[in-house]
């Protein structure tokens, strides 16, 4: 099965080359199958759609020894974090006196379907919240604690539990009223050229995915696996960090995790990757 | 790395002299000892060095892990049981910590 992997690493020295296209569909790969449970990797979409005919899983772009640790919740190690998640569900903190449990009781049923339609839009706020700001403004607000660092175990630890509880359900953002113009920011974002590489994020991820750069496959960078348990970090990692490391690559100055532009990116990549099940916590390279 | 927290799968029941499938899990940040922080020192070396499963207090599986083994490492492998009995599985750390769990296993 390995075959393809190595004739197209052998030339891809020079850089990026058309090799590894038709190694997605490849009958040879297995579903994505957890638990009895089929996820959908592959979405038919328009033509006007800018990833037509299909948006793709990251999860299809990965090799089979990876792919097999998000198959076996037990082999998954994001696994590790969701225990943490679901320890601090259940964990009273702050000056109320509350956990999330006190509140919002068993996740398997309030928080199913959350992950699904991030970010969302908060009409206090006057903006879309991702995941991470809705935690943090129900500790600071409802519970009277510290709010959490973006990238802290903790953090990371709930958002892939409560994540989790939309496992498998399709990723369907909210794109009209006032998510339309955020999304639209994030598009103008995605296709602007940036840092010392003078590259944007669509070079990659729509001129030449499926093909290798260097050593890596390229992915059409869905966001349906995050936060996602990345093999290069050794750990579980946030959506906002993804980001990040892609603009060092291109050494551009990358955006806060959190800011506004990375907010409208995350909403314009959930628009875009639309039917994809929600894969959180994948596993990735 | 006192948060090292141990995940085992072992089957609740088997018939006697199966062979059940084990696996094993446990967070550790597998730190090599080969890397440098960004004042170039270097980060000390702290793993796990040897994990240990035993059944009724024999030996069923032990290994010696290196530095290149990456963060929070997976064992899984086969075990032929003729009783009813308690899996120990004991991993050991480089500052000497010892993380243990069990599993109990029931032979119809």
């Amino acid at each position: 099965m390995k075959k393809w992997t190595y004739a197209a690493a052998a030339i891809a020295i020079g850089g990026v080359v058309a090799a590894g296209a038709a190694a997605v569909s490849a009958e040879d790969k297995p579903m994505l199958t957890i638990d009895g449970e089929t996820f959908t990797t592959h979405v038919k979409v328009p033509d006007d759609h800018p990833l037509a005919p299909e948006v793709i899983s990251g999860w299809e772009y990965r090799t089979r020894e990876t792919q097999a640790l998000e198959l076996d919740d037990f082999q998954n190690p994001a696994f590790l974090a969701v225990e943490q998640g679901e320890e601090l569900w259940s964990a009273v903190d702050g000056s109320e006196g509350k956990s999330c449990e006190s509140c919002h009781g068993d996740a398997a049923e309030s928080m199913k379907g959350v992950r699904a339609n991030m970010p969302r839009w908060n009409e206090a706020a006057n903006k879309p919240w991702t995941l991470e700001e809705h935690i943090n403004s129900c500790r600071k607000d409802r519970m009277g604690a510290e709010p959490w660092k973006w990238e802290s175990s903790e953090m990371l630890g709930m958002t892939a539990y409560v994540g989790l509880q939309s496992r498998g359900m399709p990723m369907t953002v909210q794109t009209d009223g006032p998510m339309a113009s955020w999304i639209e920011k994030g598009k103008e974002l995605y296709y602007t050229r940036v840092g010392q590489l003078d590259m944007a994020c669509a070079n990659c991820h729509v001129d030449n995915y499926g093909k290798y750069i260097r050593a890596d496959l390229l992915s059409q960078g869905n966001i349906n696996g995050f936060p996602t348990y990345r093999l290069k970090w050794q750990g579980v990692g946030s959506l906002h960090r993804r980001f990040k490391g892609c603009m060092d690559q291109v050494r551009a100055k990358p955006y806060k995790r959190g800011s506004d532009e990375f907010v409208a990116l995350e909403a314009y990549l959930a628009s875009r990757g639309a039917g994809l099940s929600v894969e959180t916590p994948a596993v990735r390279n | 790395m006192a948060s090292a927290k141990p995940r085992v799968k072992v089957p609740k029941s088997a018939a006697a002299g199966e062979v059940i499938t084990i696996k094993t899990l446990i967070s550790h940040k597998m730190e090599s000892g080969q890397r440098k922080d960004k004042d170039g020192n270097v980060i000390p070396r702290s793993i796990i060095n040897k994990f240990t499963c035993e059944f009724n207090g024999q030996p069923v599986f032990t290994c010696d892990l290196e530095p290149a083994i990456s963060a929070n490492p997976f064992f899984e492998f086969s075990a032929k049981v003729t009783e009813s009995g308690t899996f120990k599985f004991t991993w050991n750390d480089d500052d000497g910590s010892v993380y243990e769990t069990s599993a109990d296993i029931k032979v119809e």
